[in-house]
């Protein structure tokens, strides 16, 4: 084992958590090497002094302070709850059925426009009842207008001239 | 049988925020600890704590445990402690070995009460020096001495909390030792006295 090499395993061997290969490839390099034998004494010693360093405590309000900003958090409703995990992909989800459904809305006006034919028809009809109200209110009129009993008779007109044959002969 | 932290984080998820309290209680040490270590100011990194704790419970219905805890809590503590740095680089960390020490450099720091006046400041001197060998390493050899001396985690954590791989988090910490032995040189020339509870390397 190179020097360089021992870089890598020198802190697992001080830490003793290098494996029984390394420890023995390591403990021969030092037993040959004054250089790194020399540098992991000092890194042993590092190691203590950095023991010395003193702990802090953390300050008296600490504790209360983080349960005043848990408390602080936002609570989300039931209904919130209800909403299955893992929240992005269901929102996912329920955008892409709602995009479906949407795309289906135009076979249901196809069902809607036959509705809305007869309407329209329906209001002709009723245009056409309204247009020819004023024939049929003079009716009465044209059909005892005497003038037209002089008219020759039309085949269409026939029931209408028995009918007023019996009228004439009730009088 | 006291529950591990999995299950006090999963309890939180399930709305039980009295398991929260026992994760702060348990972490809010470290976290103070580590931060300021990294941050090197107190107010700065009790407020980086509050953030790490705020988000863990803001997380806590997203919470699966793929991984211990404490990666994900040292993840996220990491990542504000680092972006903190940077944003004040330049304010906060440009500071020599020989700069005078800063007024909150050393807080609720007491001395024993058998030490005298000369021994504290000499001790205070030096453990002001060994702080200010700490903050001159770069940000990400600073994270992961700081992981692993004091937080006493495996590489395999502290890798994954620094986003590398064990062989770059061994080298990482190779450089960082060797420069601290460097900066430490004066102190390392010097018997060192042993403690009780030291940590590694042993």
């Amino acid at each position: 084992m190179k020097c360089e090499d021992v870089s890598t395993e020198l802190i697992a061997y001080l830490d003793g958590r290098a494996n029984s290969s390394g420890r023995r490839k390591i403990e021969d390099h030092l037993a040959g090497c004054a250089a790194c034998r020399n540098r992991a004494e000092e890194m042993r010693k590092v190691s203590m002094l950095l023991s010395e360093m003193p702990a802090i405590e953390p300050s008296f309000g600490f504790d209360a302070r983080v349960r005043q900003r848990v408390a602080a958090e936002p609570r989300r409703s039931w209904l919130w709850q209800l909403v299955p995990a893992p929240r992005p992909a269901f929102a996912v989800a329920l955008l892409i059925a709602l995009t479906v459904l949407v795309a289906k809305l135009p076979s249901n006006h196809q069902t809607v426009t036959p509705a809305v034919a007869t309407s329209a028809q329906e209001q002709e009809e009723d245009f056409n009842a309204i247009k020819n109200l004023g024939v049929l209110e003079n009716y009465d009129v044209l059909t005892k207008f005497d003038a037209l009993e002089e008219a020759p008779a039309t085949p269409s007109s026939q029931p209408d001239d028995k009918a007023r044959q019996g009228d004439q002969s009730n009088d | 049988m006291a529950r591990t932290d999995v299950e006090l984080m999963l309890d939180v998820k399930a709305g039980d925020d009295s398991s929260f309290d026992f994760l702060l209680q348990k972490y809010r040490s470290p976290l103070v600890n580590f931060l300021y270590r990294m941050v090197r100011d107190t107010a700065t990194a009790e407020d980086l704590a509050q953030e790490v704790f705020l988000r863990v419970y803001r997380a806590r219905k997203q919470y699966t445990p793929s991984a211990k805890f404490t990666t994900w809590l040292f993840r996220i503590a990491t990542n504000l402690a680092l972006n903190s740095v940077r944003d004040n680089r330049y304010a906060k960390l440009a500071v020599p070995l020989d700069a005078p020490p800063e007024e909150d450099a050393a807080p609720m720091e007491l001395p024993a009460r058998e030490m005298r006046i000369d021994e504290h400041m000499i001790e205070r001197d030096r453990t002001e020096f060994i702080r200010r060998a700490i903050a001159s390493l770069p940000e990400k050899q600073r994270a992961a001495v700081l992981l692993h001396k004091y937080e006493e985690m495996d590489y395999e954590e502290i890798a994954r909390i620094l986003d590398c791989s064990e062989s770059a988090l061994k080298s990482l910490l190779f450089r960082a030792y060797e420069s601290l032995r460097v900066q430490l040189a004066p102190l390392v020339a010097q018997p060192v006295e042993q403690r009780a509870g030291e940590g590694r390397p042993s």
